[in-house]
């Protein structure tokens, strides 16, 4: 095992561990209960605007998207609308989806050199995993707002029925919640099994999957094992969102880890790799037409240039132009 | 070369036990492009011009190099959004890495994309993150040294701007733009090679990048115009830097001076004449590809700058462009932003078919395979594609042309057209899957011919795939220095099989008014059947 790695499942177990202890002492039930966690959705925030911000002050200077298709031009020429858009339309009809079903890694490709051929294999499973990850962490957090909110709607009823299809027994058991522990295993074992990906991966790449791994195991340990008071969840919850916030008797010391986590998370996010939620919908790659020839995009700073004009060069070469019978501005 | 070619193919995967940053580049003679020259960069006015060599240890870099880097960094962070958001959301799940032809070729862990953005990444966290000022190496982040230098110097020319990660990359990150950031910062401090910037400073004064003066760029045309002559039968005069011609015919000079891209020069005369347009070459603006697209967005304007300039002073209607990568990447792509609005052109419309050609209704410019395809659709070309019969083609889309711009199915209209015998490649290694030919971006030099066999084996694979397969003898491609440097990649790779332009095909293909029996193709060589010969 590397450093990296050590050191990321060291981070999340001593910040679990600094929570479980906090959160067993009464007089620091409030700091990790309530105000962490306020300042924690406060700076998540804040920073996740502040960096898109950031780049959004940066200008697109030329027109660069990578076109993955035929470009529009005869008539006649059936042209690749959605991976080489030439209307506002198209890009955001090949943005929904980059963005929604990850078009662009589901092309990946696996290569591998056999005696002397070169096979390129469709590699599926970084696109089911990651789409897996995905939408199982956004129906977890879905399933959430019920904890935020009273009545719970009847879109979460839905989603929860949905996520529960699979049922056997008591208490209900989510897939989400599975597929999501599961998916970032995956991706852990994948990072680590690779040489490739692990030879590239940073403590930025491991700690966040296994902050999201604890997340989702204390979340599953307080369902499915302690079998927690979720009343007194729900009452700590719908405190911190109706702004009169309290710590109930009753709460488990896990629920503290648990919301240290999320908290870390929230804070970690705006300023790490994670931003690429925000990001991908700012790539001048994906989010442009390839429309240049049409239409003039225009640089902001488009610098004032001098080049070599004709005249310098005639007047370099105007002997031997004339020589040669090529016609000139200037005969001398 | 050395290595044998069943040697070469066997590439060693497995990452280095040590740690990427702990590994200095390999700076031996044959690993690097030789330095840019003190009198390219003195006439260009670029900074630092010196004699030195990257297998020196001192690089006589200016006194205060770290801070030009640094703040050409800050300046191109401010500048380019690109840059910013691929230097922050790459999460790197190495989806990109066996997508590069250097890495699949070399096994080298720094030419994954992913990795090649690192070099760059990390500096940036370095100077730019609060992560990375903070916790150093253990967030990404180092200290810029000599050496990184160097690592950039040689990854950052390991790099053929192909853009082919990018399709695969699900945040579209695109390693020719962080490339190119590199390349401009090393600009900064006068570390750039010869390959790139002697044709930049030929084609500042000469107008193109080989530094073909005026008179003998005339005399070229002319004894092409003799060798067509004699294959054909029809005489051939064509204009050179003419007021009032309806069109400009722009093309790389590349075509001008090397087989196998002189005999598509010679296509592209014998399609006007046929068609009796109304053009003219220029002995100025007589360069289509744009080195300085490898240089920096400021050259690259500069450059690019001449085909309006000379197309206003003569006059014309519109630009029609000759087959080259790049050229169309920075006409696609750049042209008009940079040096429009050419509002003093026409909306290209074609004189024989009247075909508006609206997709260049801003640029004013098309690409001769749009043009050709239009005349082919509407029937307006005798073609005799049987003179091709000896050939069996496959087809080599060009980095640029297919992921910056989408020219994908024009060609191949035209290609169907002139010849019956074409094969496609595997899909995966066309279109905008397709694969550089492994010396793009300035970097088809010589000293570096390892490089550039390993970088290319991705593609010679697959023409060898259908060589083997359906006995592929000719490989065709809308690009010039495809057609420099795919010859000796082929001889290496897959012997057997020759390069040419689309149209020289056409040249052979077409049959010209009042021309003579063919007896020749454009290279001269005898063709299969003709002179009563049978095919036995």
């Amino acid at each position: 095992m590397s450093l990296n790695i050590i050191m990321s499942l060291v981070a999340v177990v001593v910040l679990g561990a600094i929570a479980f202890v906090g959160g067993s002492v009464p007089g620091l039930q409030s700091v990790f209960g309530i105000w962490i966690p306020y300042a924690a959705v406060a700076v998540f925030f804040l920073g996740f605007a502040y960096r898109i911000f950031k780049w959004a002050k940066s200008p697109v200077p030329f027109r660069i998207p990578t076109t993955c298709g035929q470009q529009k031009s005869l008539s006649w020429i059936k042209q690749n609308k959605i991976d080489n858009p030439s209307s506002t339309k198209a890009v955001i009809l090949r943005m929904f989806f980059e963005i929604v079903t990850f078009r662009s890694l589901f092309r990946n490709t696996k290569s591998e050199i056999k005696g002397d051929r070169i096979s390129y294999e469709w590699e599926i499973w970084l696109w089911l995993a990651a789409l897996a990850f995905h939408y199982s962490f956004l129906a977890v957090l879905f399933r959430h707002l019920r904890f935020f909110l009273e009545p719970v709607p009847y879109c979460v009823k839905i989603v929860e029925t949905l996520d529960s299809f699979f049922q056997v027994g008591l208490p209900v058991v989510f897939a989400s919640g599975i597929v999501l522990f599961a998916a970032v295993l995956y991706l852990f074992a994948r990072r680590v099994m690779i040489p490739q990906v692990k030879y590239i991966s940073l403590i930025a790449d491991y700690f966040p999957l296994f902050l999201i791994l604890g997340i989702a195991g204390t979340g599953l340990y307080m369902r499915y094992f302690l079998r927690v008071d979720i009343v007194a969840i729900k009452t700590l919850t719908m405190g911190l969102v109706t702004l009169k916030p309290l710590i109930p008797a009753n709460v488990s010391s896990m629920l503290f880890v648990h919301l240290f986590l999320i908290s870390t998370l929230l804070v970690y996010f705006p300023f790490s790799k994670l931003m690429h939620m925000g990001g991908v919908f700012l790539s001048p790659t994906r989010n442009m037409a390839n429309n240049s020839r049409m239409k003039r995009h225009i640089n902001p700073w488009n610098p004032d240039l001098e080049f070599v004009t004709y005249e310098k060069y005639e007047n370099d070469f105007r002997e031997k132009m004339i020589e040669a019978g090529l016609p000139v501005e200037k005969e001398s | 070369m050395d290595i044998k070619p069943e040697e070469m193919i066997k590439i060693n995967t497995k990452p280095p036990a040590k740690h990427w940053m702990d590994i200095p580049a390999d700076l031996s003679e044959g690993k690097f492009c030789y330095p840019a020259k003190a009198k390219s960069l003195e006439y260009l006015h670029l900074p630092n011009p010196r004699d030195w060599s990257p297998a020196d240890e001192d690089w006589k870099l200016p006194e205060n190099w770290q801070q030009i880097i640094h703040e050409g960094f800050k300046e191109r962070l401010d500048k380019y959004r690109s840059l910013k958001v691929f230097m922050d959301v790459c999460v790197r799940c190495g989806a990109c890495a066996d997508k590069c032809h250097f890495y699949i070729g070399s096994g080298d862990p720094k030419n994954m994309p992913v990795l090649r953005a690192e070099l760059l990444r990390s500096i940036y966290r370095n100077d730019f993150t609060t992560l990375g000022k903070i916790f150093g190496r253990l967030a990404g982040a180092r200290k810029l040294t000599p050496l990184v230098i160097k690592e950039w110097f040689s990854y950052f020319y390991q790099c053929t701007e192909c853009r082919r990660c990018s399709v695969f990359c699900p945040y579209g990150i695109d390693t020719a733009e962080i490339t190119m950031m590199a390349r401009e910062l090393l600009n900064l401090i006068g570390v750039n090679i010869h390959w790139i910037k002697d044709p930049v400073s030929n084609c500042s004064r000469t107008g193109n990048h080989l530094g073909i003066q005026p008179q003998n760029f005339k005399e070229i045309i002319e004894f092409f115009c003799e060798d067509i002559e004699e294959i054909t039968g029809v005489a051939i005069n064509p204009s050179f830097n003419r007021k009032g011609a309806e069109v400009l015919f722009v093309t790389p000079s590349g075509d001008a001076f090397a087989d196998p891209g002189t005999y598509t020069f010679m296509g592209y005369l014998m399609l006007f004449e046929h068609i009796g347009l109304d053009y003219t070459l220029s002995t100025y603006a007589s360069e289509g590809g744009n080195f300085g697209l490898f240089t920096s967005s400021d050259m690259m304007k500069k450059l690019n700058a001449k085909m309006y300039h000379e197309a206003k002073r003569l006059g014309v209607k519109y630009i029609i462009g000759g087959e080259c990568g790049h050229m169309w990447r920075v006409i696609n792509q750049y042209m008009d932003t940079m040096n429009g609005p050419a509002d003093f052109l026409d909306v290209p419309k074609s004189p024989i078919t009247g075909t508006v050609f609206e997709n260049a209704a801003s640029t004013k410019m098309i690409h001769i395979a749009e043009f050709t395809a239009d005349l082919i659709k509407h029937n307006k070309l005798k073609l005799d594609p049987k003179r091709n019969d000896h050939l069996k083609v496959t087809w080599h889309d060009s980095c640029n042309t297919a992921r910056a711009m989408g020219l994908l199915d024009e060609p191949r209209h035209v290609l169907n057209a002139v010849c019956n015998n074409v094969f496609e490649m595997p899909p995966s290694t066309t279109r905008e899957y397709t694969f550089c030919c492994g010396s793009g971006s300035g970097t088809n030099t010589e000293e570096i011919m390892e490089q550039r066999l390993r970088g290319g084996l991705p593609r010679a694979n697959a023409v060898k795939y259908v060589h083997d397969k359906y006995g592929v003898n000719m490989l065709g491609c809308v690009c010039a220095i495809d057609r420099a440097v795919l010859p000796p990649l082929m001889n290496y790779w897959v012997p057997g099989v020759e390069v040419t332009g689309l149209h020289e095909l056409v040249g052979n293909a077409l049959v010209m008014d009042g021309e003579i029996e063919r007896t020749m193709n454009l290279r001269m060589e005898d063709l299969p059947g003709a002179e009563g010969d049978s095919d036995e």
